[in-house]
């Protein structure tokens, strides 16, 4: 699928197989995520450009889409994954766009889904102050899709660091990292999230700060079994025979090779850090109120609308989170099946 | 083997010491002080506080002394079975976290109970034959099930049971005395939630050893197949899944936090959220060190079981 195949006709097909370089789909990964990130990160200070800032991502999503679609077509379990998945990311990047109402907006409360007040219609009801849910359900994604995803980045970056620093120099500096993150596995995950954000406060920075506590030993366990695995191989000797310092070792030699079984791993925790984030919200540890979250909308619904008319207040984010996060298992599941065929 | 166990124990032992300095540390900051004084006097009351008053405070919870003395002071304690004073509660934490803890063993006795059959029954057939309808199915509902995160199936199956249906409680407080009914919902949520993935586990192992050479055999020499699943297969493919069911413990008890707040069931996760929330030092020191406990004997007894089990795995 490389670019330099002979030349094939100028197709629509033959463009997403030029696409499928990795520069590309990093261009198109950024082209998505930066916008994305900044929106939800600094929303407030972009000003008059905040309507504009996530323009560029929705090509980049749609092409993104496309491209994967194609590229894991054999596996029908990983598009259905990658369709749910895309499909919240669609709607984290359109939601600006799309006629929907102001979530935030107290308009008529406890109405059904399906009733009309002002002219406007609410499709999926209001909640207990009157906010449309079916306009929070949609806003709700993209808190729980960014700090989800940059949870689980930080978490790789630190647990790959240690994992290979274990891995590689062993000896003290693996026994000192494999007994913290000894210290740390034997906690329950929800014990510690609880225990982190109680004393760091509730944010989301350190939201990301629990998950990394959380996930990076595990992360760092599985990067220090494939380093011990690799390390041992010519290409590393040749390095250091070369007179390559370790870092460069680590970092140029080691760490593209240890990426292929940390993919599916990745997947699987993205879904974990997305339960993680909306369990902590629900426990009112997490993002804070007014703006929409599923975790948030779960809390306040259990709280003061418990009754079967009301329940689409809880269903709806429950669904929402639910596929979500079937999709990321579902991508997994794929993505580790195609990779047993190969 | 027990050169194994005391090494692990010992293991314990220092991860446990180290757990519960850093959380006397961490407590010990002024900011968690000021967090107990406003829970216990009210914002209000604390912001008109003179700083005498507060000092006073401090001394008469004991918070004045550094907090290493109170480190000695509280592992000195824990060897005479005083676990401290519960400043929410105000009561003894021993008793307790006792109470919590039979509650939430309780509950997961019955999810265990439940649990474990359906998985190793459901993984089994699916993995008796690899590929098959029957293997499909089973793969796809373990895989929906583990996708769905407690909290949206403690919602489902409450809308559902409670609040559609009106069979069952909608809460779980036990105000009225111990109640099977308000049992039901909170079990189902965690049993749903776990199944799936040692039913997953269960039949890649059983999956696995259906391929080996003397399954073949067995079937070769006519061994009826109901015999050769039950006593050739099921006694080498049931090894991988006890460790994964011992090591579910340790997730049960993540997992039980937000099944009991949800249904407000008074047990060992809701007490450790309140508690966190609260400032409660010495309940969340105690709270903490159970659940650190039960994992890491989790771990040792999956451990000790597999090599028990598996006369292939010796450790030196």
């Amino acid at each position: 699928m490389s670019v330099a195949t002979a030349p094939t006709p100028a197709s629509a097909l033959s463009i997403l197989d030029r696409l499928r370089t990795p520069r590309t789909l990093i261009a198109l990964v950024l082209l998505m995520w930066v916008p994305l990130s900044s929106y939800v990160f600094f929303g407030r200070h972009l000003g008059a450009a905040q309507d504009l800032v996530l323009l560029p991502a929705i090509p980049a999503v749609l092409l993104l889409y496309i491209i994967a679609f194609r590229a894991w077509s054999e596996s029908p379990i990983a598009v259905i994954g990658l369709t749910l998945v895309f499909f919240w990311l669609l709607m984290a990047v359109t939601a600006p766009y799309l006629p929907l109402i102001d979530p935030n907006r107290p308009i008529a409360p406890f109405q059904m889904p399906g009733s009309t007040v002002d002219g406007q219609t609410f499709w999926l009801g209001t909640d207990m102050r009157g906010r449309d849910v079916l306009a929070r359900a949609i806003w709700g994604c993209q808190r729980v899709i960014v700090w989800g995803v940059t949870a689980t980045l930080c978490a790789y970056v630190v647990g790959t660091a240690f994992g290979l620093v274990a891995g590689y120099l062993s000896g003290w500096w693996d026994e000192i990292i494999s007994f913290f993150a000894n210290v740390l596995l034997s906690f329950p995950v929800m014990v510690l999230f609880i225990l982190v954000l109680n004393y760091l406060g509730q944010s989301g920075v350190n939201i990301v700060i629990a998950v990394t506590f959380a996930s990076a030993p595990a992360i760092m366990r599985i990067v220090r079994g494939l380093t011990l695995d690799i390390k041992t191989r010519d290409y590393i000797y040749a390095a250091q025979t070369r007179g390559e310092h370790p870092t460069y070792i680590m970092l140029i030699e080691l760490l593209p090779n240890v990426r292929g079984p940390l993919i599916v791993d990745a997947c699987l925790r993205l879904g974990y850090t997305t339960v993680a984030i909306t369990t902590l919200t629900f426990l009112g540890l997490g993002l804070q109120p007014p703006d929409p979250d599923w975790g948030l909308m779960i809390r306040e619904a259990s709280a003061s609308a418990l009754l079967w008319q009301f329940s689409y207040m809880l269903i709806v984010p429950a669904l929402s989170v639910s596929s979500l996060i079937l999709g990321f298992n579902l991508m997994a599941d794929g993505l580790r099946e195609m990779s047993l065929r190969d | 083997m027990s050169r194994l166990i005391l090494r692990r124990l010992a293991q314990m032992a220092l991860i446990m010491a180290v757990v519960s300095f850093v959380l006397f540390l961490v407590f010990d900051s002024d900011q968690f002080k000021r967090q107990i004084a406003v829970n216990e006097l009210g914002g209000f009351g604390v912001a008109t506080l003179t700083d005498d008053a507060y000092q006073a405070w401090l001394a008469n919870r004991g918070l004045d002394v550094p907090f290493y003395q109170r480190y000695v002071q509280w592992v000195g304690d824990i060897f005479q079975g005083d676990f401290g004073f519960s400043f929410e509660k105000n009561r003894d934490v021993g008793p307790l976290l006792a109470s919590r803890l039979i509650n939430t063993g309780i509950l997961a006795f019955w999810v265990f109970a439940l649990m474990i059959p359906i998985a190793l029954v459901t993984g089994v057939i699916a993995g008796m034959k690899e590929g098959s309808v029957q293997d499909r199915s089973v793969s796809f509902v373990a895989v929906l099930f583990t996708s769905i995160p407690e909290i949206a199936t403690a919602i489902f199956l409450t809308v559902i049971f409670a609040l559609g249906l009106g069979w069952l409680p909608v809460k779980s407080a036990m105000t009225g005395g111990f109640n099977p009914a308000e049992l039901v919902l909170p079990v189902l949520t965690l049993v749903l939630y776990s199944f799936g993935y040692v039913t997953r586990m269960t039949r890649a192992s059983m999956a696995e050893v259906m391929t080996s050479q003397y399954i073949r055999t067995a079937i070769l020499k006519g061994i009826p197949y109901h015999r050769v699943i039950l006593r050739h297969a099921l006694r080498n493919a049931l090894i991988a899944p006890f460790t994964v069911i011992v090591l579910q413990l340790n997730w049960l008890l993540s997992g039980v936090v937000v099944v009991e707040v949800f249904f407000q069931y008074d047990g060992f996760g809701k007490l450790l959220l309140d508690a966190a929330l609260y400032g409660d030092i010495y309940v969340v020191q105690a709270a903490t060190l159970a659940a650190v406990f039960v994992a890491v004997t989790s771990q040792i007894i999956s451990d000790v079981g597999y090599t028990f089990l598996n006369p292939r795995i010796r450790f030196a």
